[in-house]
């Protein structure tokens, strides 16, 4: 048994909202400047270099990429092993993403009540995922989430026998209806089977994954690859004005499901995919 | 087209801009965005009047992160003008008409801007600290218990944008994607 003070938790998140939002992960950008590569419209080079200059300077300047810094998602994988101590491990995820959002001049994005409004004024409560896994360490994710994309995404629950057609008809029409709404190049991420809710999760899962990753089952590693060339035909472009950079990456989660369903749920994201992961 | 102007946008200037042109903007603008706007029109259904000239004036559709010590106005990319839409048309109707966002349209406000000549910019959204660069003054006009909401005045140099909708009713989102697809078939 190994004990960890939430307190350190508390520190350890402060700092992964503030450098999630300043800073791109390697991943994200590699693939933005492998379609730039590929881009052959004058709009759209333009504004991929645009995009490129932008986390440039949020790189070098330590200033937000984008201004909607999002509602703080916050995965914990906590090992069997660990025994939190020294509070309440809601509290002091919140009191991480509150201290964060302060000092990093990040904007407080979260309103109180979904229907009466009123913002909280320090963009808590975060989104928060606890998952009880091997070991004695913890695992922290902070994955900051605009909503221009968010609101763009969708869940359908499919009849089996809808089949592998019916979900790739689903994300085109998913990332159709989005069109230049999300701030495209996108990034797509999918949640098939599970429940309602878990393929909503796994979704959300989906864009933490690395982008230059596969899914494990080759099954689903060959539909990665051929949604984001079919959605890179669509025209929409960058930013919408047309090109063939509509997505910049595409990951697919999976779960076992009911022999009666088939849930599947796309949670769009943008250009400004932001994650980062500390282990304590 | 690259086209490099100075607001205020009148319906002359508006006119000449047409869907597809890329704009370099230097003038005044303000900022709103959806509780701003539902504010902003809660106050002319009153028949009271608005905190701003709206007369040719340009709306930015934008929350910024708040400004760190020595920095005129934090990352400031636009947000998704589509929640707007309800607003915008009587926006338009008391004079104002440059709106500066990203994403679609109802057609009702297309309509609008056919009647009072208005043009729709689009900024590079997720694209903040870059825009940040071209904002060299900010002061809250009003409404300052929003927060990222609030109503400010900025003053812009050379800020790029992209005509996506233009006076006439033709929009960038359509022919854009249409002349990228036929490009890929010839």
């Amino acid at each position: 048994m190994r004990e960890i003070e939430v307190s350190r938790i508390t520190d350890v998140i402060e700092r992964l909202c503030i450098e999630a939002n300043e800073h791109l992960p390697e991943d994200v950008k590699c693939a933005i400047q492998s379609c730039r590569a590929c881009e052959d419209g004058e709009i759209a080079r333009n504004v991929l270099d645009n995009i490129i200059e932008n986390y440039e300077i949020a790189d070098r300047e330590h200033v937000p990429v984008c201004q909607d810094t999002g509602m703080a998602c916050v995965f914990l994988e906590i090992g069997q092993d660990v025994h939190l101590i020294g509070g309440d491990l809601t509290d002091a995820v919140n009191e991480g993403v509150r201290r964060g959002y302060e000092k990093g001049y990040l904007r407080k994005s979260v309103v109180k009540d979904p229907v009466r409004r009123g913002n909280t004024g320090d963009n808590t409560p975060a989104m928060l995922y606890t998952e009880i896994v091997p070991g004695e360490q913890v695992s922290i994710t902070v994955g900051p989430k605009g909503f221009g994309s968010e609101n763009m995404s969708a869940i359908r629950m499919f009849k089996p026998s809808a089949g592998l057609q019916g979900i790739k008809d689903f994300i085109i029409e998913t990332v159709e209806t989005a069109g230049p709404n999300p701030c495209p190049p996108m990034v797509v991420g999918v949640g098939i089977g599970g429940t309602f809710d878990k393929a909503a999760l796994l979704a959300k899962k989906a864009l933490m994954r690395p982008l230059d990753s596969s899914n494990p089952d080759p099954f689903y590693a060959e539909l990665e690859e051929e949604m984001l060339k079919k959605i890179n035909e669509l025209g929409i472009g960058p930013q919408g004005f047309g090109g063939r950079t509509t997505a910049i990456g595409l990951n697919i989660e999976t779960l076992p499901t009911h022999i009666a369903g088939m849930p599947c749920a796309i949670n769009i994201s943008c250009h400004v995919t932001r994650h980062k992961t500390e282990v304590i | 087209m690259e086209r490099h102007i100075t607001l205020p946008l009148t319906k002359e200037l508006a006119e000449t801009l047409h869907a597809g042109d890329t704009v370099y903007l230097t003038g005044t603008i303000y900022t709103s965005r959806d509780a701003g706007h539902k504010r902003m029109c809660e106050t002319l259904a009153r028949g009271e009047e608005l905190p701003f000239d709206p007369k040719d004036a340009t709306i930015y559709y934008v929350g910024p992160t708040p400004a760190k010590p020595g920095q005129v106005i934090g990352s400031a990319g636009p947000t998704t003008s589509g929640r707007m839409d309800a607003y915008a048309p009587t926006m338009m109707s008391v004079g104002a008409r440059g709106m500066i966002g990203k994403g679609a349209r109802l057609p009702e406000v297309v309509e609008a801007m056919k009647k009072y000549s208005g043009v729709y910019f689009g900024a590079i959204g997720g694209a903040g600290a870059l825009l940040a660069k071209c904002i060299k003054k900010a002061e809250l006009v009003a409404y300052e218990d929003l927060g990222a909401e609030a109503l400010r005045k900025l003053y812009v140099e050379e800020m790029p944008l992209v005509v996506i909708i233009d006076s006439e009713g033709r929009n960038l989102y359509e022919e854009g994607r249409a002349a990228y697809l036929a490009s890929q078939k010839s």
